[in-house]
């Protein structure tokens, strides 16, 4: 690896809150690997959903403004949060394709983007910019025998068309990105399901049961860690664990990191600067068992 | 009329399955000869790997072995199998065909087909024949009523062309037949007429990420499961999962994989999965009495005759539980294999799980088609299937005089269907050369 590269990078509104652990841990991993998170100025909130409606332009703005002003800047949008990567991904996409949406967005926010953005998620950057043989070599602390399930939830890889992360069915990039840091990745039936969203704000009992099947299919296949790249699924996964072991009594808990928490720690970072305190389920003690802090 | 004036009344029949040998007996009978070219070492095609046939459950070898017979013996029919068509010149009435013969590394002129040497071999493979199901021989016929009944290596299993040693069925022939050296070699044969009957494939399991890419081994396809339950296939028709042999208690069925899926695989309806699938779990039934069988629908396409009754007779008298609606997603669960679904009916998200699943994967063609249709000069739909000159008047013929179509190369069809396809291309043949 050469020189310091700089990537702009779109933190969304949950990476300075709740999930303000995913943040910096990604920023001081990036540094080790020789590239910079450059934040955009003045980002502001993705829109938080796609609009499945064809003619609801408006909630087509924000993430549009987020990318005219990040192509102002440079040619590479990369962004943390799954939910904030699949509403920029796929507005970028639609103004590529979209010749008359463009214009009309265009028309609202006063300025002049055509698509020309590429935007990637974070682990897209590690695995086809700084590619994971490179990671493995800048491994310190190998994650031996930690059995971890890499959780991808929806929103990286649906809708497959548009989104092109990996495979549509059985993506294996996260579970490289584990390899390479010598954990040793658990596969596990719903890797790939939906875990719950924002059903928890609304019917909380579809999430729960969401998480519970997650959780457990994960525990069941051997995982003692689960890994997770988005916040929202950190939440209900994590963080609700308390209201799924009252609604099912048979469940255990299960730490649940962000994938650069485990990168900041097999790359030697000390381990009290990595946010384990905003993580629910108490990872140290599995950690300290497992020697690696 | 030809430049030499003669027309030759002689014709190739291309693909030995059930729509070339009808193809091929209906010429004959009629007092021309014919050469019949199949790639694989005996007749019989798809038909030979099914176990029972829709609407009837008659045995499909029962019912087909009078028919490669009557093939073999047949005064007017030259059989040339392990042979592969590599060039066609001229024009109807005088056409010259160069084939392939493949090596077989066997002399067939010697051979007797005894059989010692299938019995004696030690290198045990799976079975393409048998659809992974079962282990074949590197040395192997089809079936033990093979038309014609000899055997030939294949390389690619053989210990002797892998290792250099071995020479087993060599050292047991009692006859000196097996020959290593042999060598691929080419014949010529000049017909009036030619009649391709090229069959079909399925969609490769692999394929299906929803349903595992094929990595989850209790989940097969339908050819897969009429070996299974054939008789003469490997399990002598016991119905066994792969993974560790038990009867499968609950099987899933599941209709329309890849078929009818314009925007991932074939938009087109594979015409044969509704009733073969109907026909599984019935004969799943027939021997598994506490079994529960389960198929996931789309619609139910039974328009032959007594193909409807057929259906009806599943589920009321059999108990087969028909769900109209999708699978989205199998996995593997402490050996079992979850079917996710939905019962577009109710309404409601189905979860079973179950021992085993089969597949009605897509009928495609074969590899080889668009080669051919080259090598022929005529054409191929976008899905590689051959192009009839007219879809209703001309159902049999190709934009070129003289070549013919017949069964599933030209569309997917059921057995009938094949056979009838076949007559009526037969029938051009026959026409074609009283003309002249």
């Amino acid at each position: 690896m050469g020189s310091i590269m700089d990537y702009l990078y779109f933190p969304g509104c949950t990476l300075y809150t709740k999930a303000k652990n995913l943040d910096q841990t990604a920023r001081n991993c990036s540094l080790l690997l020789g590239f910079e998170l450059k934040e955009l100025p003045n980002w502001t909130c993705c829109g938080a959903t796609f609009p499945l409606a064809t003619d609801n332009i408006m909630a087509l703005l924000p993430p549009s403004r987020i990318l005219a002003r990040a192509r102002q800047e440079g040619t590479t949008l990369t962004t943390l949060c799954a939910i904030c990567f699949n509403v920029i991904k796929r507005t970028n996409r639609l103004i590529q394709n979209d010749g008359e949406k463009r214009e009309k967005i265009n028309n609202f926010i006063e300025m002049n983007y055509q698509g020309d953005l590429r935007v990637l998620h974070y682990l897209e950057i590690l695995k086809q910019e700084i590619g994971f043989p490179q990671i493995k070599e800048r491994v310190r602390k190998p994650l031996a025998g930690l059995k971890a399930a890499a959780y991808y939830g929806c929103m990286l890889l649906r809708p497959f068309d548009e989104m092109g992360f990996d495979d549509k069915e059985r993506p294996t990039l996260f579970e490289e990105f584990l390899e390479a840091m010598g954990a040793e990745p658990v596969d596990f039936p719903y890797k790939i399901e939906c875990c719950g969203s924002f059903q928890s704000v609304g019917s909380p009992e579809v999430a729960t049961e969401c998480g519970y099947k997650i959780l457990g299919s994960a525990i069941k296949n051997g995982a003692e860690v689960v890994v997770s790249t988005c916040p929202m699924c950190t939440f209900n996964i994590d963080h609700k664990q308390s209201d799924i072991k009252q609604k099912y009594l048979d469940f255990k808990s299960i730490p649940v990191l962000y994938f650069t928490q485990l990168l900041g720690m097999a790359m030697g970072l000390d381990y009290q600067t990595l946010g384990f305190e905003q993580n629910f389920v108490d990872p140290l003690p599995l950690l300290k068992e497992k020697g690696f802090i | 009329m030809k430049e030499n004036g003669k027309f030759i009344k002689r014709a190739m029949v291309i693909g030995g399955g059930i729509a070339g040998i009808s193809a091929s007996i209906d010429i004959g009978n009629a007092g021309y000869d014919v050469v019949l070219v199949e790639k694989l070492p005996s007749i019989g095609g798809r038909m030979l790997q099914l176990s029972e046939t829709f609407p009837t459950l008659d045995c499909a070898q029962c019912t087909l072995t009078p028919k490669t017979v009557e093939t073999g013996q047949h005064p007017h029919i030259k059989l040339l199998t392990y042979s592969e068509v590599d060039r066609v010149e001229g024009k109807a009435g005088n056409f010259t065909v160069k084939i392939r013969r493949k090596a077989a590394y066997v002399d067939w002129e010697k051979c007797t087909g005894c059989g010692l040497c299938q019995e004696k071999c030690p290198s045990k493979k799976p079975s393409e024949f048998d659809r992974g199901m079962g282990m074949g021989k590197a040395i192997y016929t089809l079936s033990p009523q093979a038309v014609p009944n000899k055997p030939v290596i294949n390389p690619s299993n053989c210990r002797y062309f892998l290792e250099k040693k071995c020479r087993v069925c060599e050292k047991v022939c009692p006859v000196g037949a097996i020959d290593y050296e042999q060598q691929d070699r080419f014949v010529e044969e000049r017909v009036g007429a030619i009649i391709t009957a090229v069959g079909i494939d399925l969609i490769p399991k692999e394929t299906f990420g929803e349903y595992g890419y094929g990595t989850i081994p209790d989940v097969i396809d339908g050819l897969a499961f009429e070996r299974l339950n054939s008789a003469s296939g490997p399990t002598t028709g016991a119905i066994r999962r792969p993974s560790d042999g038990k009867v499968p208690k609950e099987v899933v069925f599941i209709q329309c994989t890849g078929s009818r899926d314009p925007e991932r695989y074939m938009p087109y309806c594979s015409r044969v999965c509704c009733m073969y699938t109907a026909k599984h779990a019935r004969l799943y039934k027939h021997k598994v009495h506490d079994g529960q069988a389960y198929i996931f629908y789309m619609d139910i396409r039974s328009t032959g005759k007594g193909y409807e009754e057929f259906i009806q007779q599943g589920m009321e008298e059999e108990g087969i539980l028909y769900l109209r609606g999708r699978v989205s997603r199998i996995f593997r669960d402490d050996g079992r294999v979850v079917v996710w679904g939905v019962d577009t009916l109710t309404g409601k998200k189905v979860e079973i799980s179950a021992d085993m699943v089969v597949l009605a994967t897509a009928i495609i063609p074969q590899g080889g088609t668009k080669g051919l249709a080259q090598k022929l000069g005529i054409n191929t739909d976008e899905y590689g299937f051959f192009t009839e000159a007219e879809r209703k008047l001309r159902p049999v013929e190709t934009n070129v005089e003289g070549i013919y179509l017949a069964g599933c190369a030209q569309g997917p069809k059921d057995i009938a269907d094949a056979v009838a396809h076949a007559n009526g291309a037969a029938s051009k043949v026959q026409g074609l050369f009283a003309k002249h």
